[in-house]
């Protein structure tokens, strides 16, 4: 099925599960949403668990905030990752340090679900990747799934998880279909929804060179592993799936393996998550290292018109492009 | 109170003159709607009024002379407002949950906080101090407005609960949130206002108009009086004299029954005035004058509810006297407190990030402890 329905299916299975779980955002009742993630839950759990908000970021999150506090769990739905900002300082202010100032007599199992970055040819403030922004912000977690199986379970264990979650959802990647097993049980144990949330996958195994990505530029990643194939790289393809926390871990274990690195994400590359990345792993792997930790992703521009994204966003030639230059040190 | 009351302005209508009960000489006068609410009140709870008001004023006095002494980081004084504060508070039932500011040290002593409990925020030892659901008294805010949405979402739990409109007294509850005038200018409150309307959810919305915003005045913050602010989100709204407790007690008691009966969200202007400097690191002599100062001072909610106590043979002057002689001892304890405040082990600051364990915070804070361990190996 295509992420966007493992979403659903896994929101449908939360509210199941928990009769304190409920949705709330712009549009998300009878429309379903504007990708449809929350299709048919408002026909099946009423009005008052799958709400219709006023058109307010801040409200959203804010009141979210709230109904936390009364005992409820809510999924807030932002329309567009660029329609985040109006909700930030609820988000980055109080969301994610309510649990901090109150001397953790409050916790906040809030889960933010958003679209987020480009290549469907959107107007302005549709295709952002705020990840970075939120991942500065201690008291967040922030995962992303990039196929409809981690749509399905992710979704679940975020909603599960004790903490804040920012759910990024890979817009480009929602028409994507993948196996998801609906009648196996998630783990949603506290363990489950930490570690097992945040751990990298390596999807690919190979030799010369680790390749990260998260998110929409997996499946970009893993094309572009294909290739190098064809001209005999080896490729170990790692999927982050959180960004934080961050699984230096798993990438240090590939890196130690290969002895080289790349990150790949549609972030900007100044600042980004990318960037965190490369500085821990240097300093893990200074000597395991046989080249520089190498990034691709979006230019230090806002994010452009769509005419110039496919040349903005980290595209199959540019990954195959610092894999080359990772071989060549 | 089984019945919800009419309020009594409407969203329709402007906003009406002040609702008042005790004028400044400590006299009282009657009001159609709301007099008859404060007529119950008994002689007790008129001295407990009277004695939390001292109570908040001793404390405040003394949490400004310790931040002048040093011994606090900041404080934000609230003398001036512990009418409004107080006689609202007064109208809470313990299940009603209250969503403070930061200033709001009357409203905790009427919750039963102990106050000394607000001191570790302003000296700096921790951010939070109590537990919000001990006495249904949320942590303090300071992003201005922000907590007006934590309100409204906690009123729509309580809906969702079902705990609204049952007419049962023990389960049916109300949520408030405090603010001030400048609050009324950001987006935040004004999104908190039209969640509560469209939701008709159980909150009340007290506003404080302090008259200035640190150095701003009210009127850069709104052209209308701020009580018509609440009529054009579509809700009843109220402009009282926040220097009568009485008058605040009962306008709080009239839209609190409505949250509670399920009659949906009422926003409240109490008239007041901030004494003080907004807090401890502004001079108002900057920005306003002492005559405006000296005007207020002629208004003040203390002495007048202490006249009409007096007047009508309610206290004497062993009472006043007993209360004087507990807000001194009070003073003596938050002094003793304050300086007695040691600070936490430089690891608490790595306790509550998250509620999970988290493996950044775990490294980190080994990182900082091997770091603090060389020093000791060093000095060995």
């Amino acid at each position: 099925m295509p992420l966007a329905r493992a979403i659903n299916a896994g929101l449908r299975r939360a509210m199941e599960h928990d009769e304190k779980v409920m949705l709330m955002g712009e549009d998300i009742g009878p429309l379903g949403g504007v990708f449809r993630v929350t299709a048919d839950l408002h026909k099946d759990f009423g009005p008052a668990r799958v709400v219709d908000t006023p058109l307010a970021e801040s409200g959203i999150i804010g009141t979210a905030i709230g109904l936390a506090m009364a005992g409820y769990r809510p999924v807030c739905e932002i329309q567009f990752d660029g329609f985040v900002f109006p909700g930030f300082d609820q988000i980055t202010s109080q969301l994610a340090k309510l649990t901090y100032r109150s001397n953790g007599y409050l916790s906040l199992p809030v889960v933010i679900r958003m679209p987020f970055g480009g290549g469907i040819g959107a107007v302005e403030h549709h295709s952002e990747s705020p990840e970075a922004l939120f991942a500065h912000t201690a008291g967040l977690r922030i995962v992303t799934p990039a196929t409809a199986a981690d749509g399905y379970a992710m979704i679940q264990q975020a909603i599960a998880a004790p903490d804040p979650v920012i759910f990024l959802e890979p817009k480009s990647r929602y028409w994507d279909k993948g196996e998801v097993d609906l009648t196996a049980a998630v783990d949603l144990d506290e363990r489950a929804v930490t570690t097992g949330l945040h751990a990298a996958r390596t999807v690919r195994p190979g030799e010369d060179v680790t390749v990260v990505g998260y998110g929409p530029t997996v499946k970009t990643v893993l094309t572009a592993a294909e290739v190098a194939a064809g001209e005999g790289t080896s490729v170990e393809v790692i999927d982050l799936r959180s960004v934080s926390p961050l699984d230096v871990d798993a990438v240090a274990a590939s890196v130690a393996r290969t002895g080289r690195l790349v990150v790949v994400h549609e972030a900007p590359v100044f600042f980004g998550p990318g960037a965190e990345l490369a500085a821990r792993i240097s300093e893990r792997c200074f000597y395991l290292l046989q080249a520089p930790v190498l990034r691709v992703g979006g230019f230090h521009t806002p994010y452009p018109a769509a005419v110039h994204e496919e040349e903005y966003l980290p595209g199959l030639d540019r990954v195959l492009d610092a894999v080359d230059r990772s071989l060549a040190y | 109170m089984t019945e919800p009351l009419t309020a009594i302005v409407g969203p329709e209508a402007a906003p009406g003159p002040q609702v008042q009960l005790l004028d400044p000489q400590g006299r009282r006068h009657d009001h159609p709607l709301y007099g008859p609410l404060a007529a119950g009140l008994t002689t007790d709870q008129l001295r407990t009024m009277y004695r939390d008001m001292v109570l908040t004023r001793a404390f405040d006095t003394a949490a400004t002379a310790l931040q002048r002494q040093g011994e606090l980081g900041l404080w934000p004084p609230c003398q001036g407002q512990e009418g409004a504060q107080v006689g609202s508070a007064h109208a809470l039932r313990p299940r009603d949950f209250v969503f403070p500011s930061y200033r709001e040290h009357g409203v905790a002593q009427v919750r039963g906080l102990d106050l000394r409990e607000l001191l570790p925020v302003f000296r700096g030892t921790r951010h939070g101090g109590w537990d919000p659901r001990t006495h249904n008294f949320h942590i303090y805010t300071f992003v201005i407005g922000a907590h007006t949405l934590h309100a409204v979402g906690y009123a729509m739990g309580v809906q969702r609960d079902g705990d609204v409109g049952t007419g049962d007294p023990a389960r049916d509850r109300a949520v408030v949130a405090y603010f001030g005038d400048g609050a009324t200018s950001q987006g935040d409150t004004n999104e908190a206002l039209v969640f509560a309307a469209s939701t008709n959810a159980p909150v009340v919305f007290f506003c404080q108009n302090n008259q200035w915003a640190i150095s701003v005045p009210s009127t850069t913050q709104s052209r209308v009086p701020l009580a018509s602010r609440g009529g054009g989100f579509g809700m009843p709204s109220v402009r009282v004299d926040g220097n009568d407790v009485l008058a605040c007690y009962a306008v709080a008691t009239e839209a609190l029954e409505r949250a509670r009966s399920g009659g949906g969200p009422t926003f409240i202007e109490a008239v007041t005035y901030r004494m003080g400097a907004h807090t401890t690191s502004d001079d108002p002599t900057r920005y306003r004058d002492r005559a405006e100062e000296d005007l207020w001072r002629t208004r003040d909610p203390i002495t007048r509810l202490r006249a009409h106590l007096e007047a009508e043979g309610l206290a004497d002057e062993a009472f006043v006297a007993g209360v004087d002689d507990d807000a001194a001892a009070l003073v003596a304890e938050v002094r003793a407190f304050a300086r007695g405040l040691e600070p936490p082990p430089h690891s608490a600051m790595f306790d509550h990030v998250y509620t999970a364990a988290h493996p950044l915070i775990d490294a980190e804070r080994a990182e900082q402890a091997a770091f603090e361990a060389s020093f000791a190996e060093a000095d060995q």
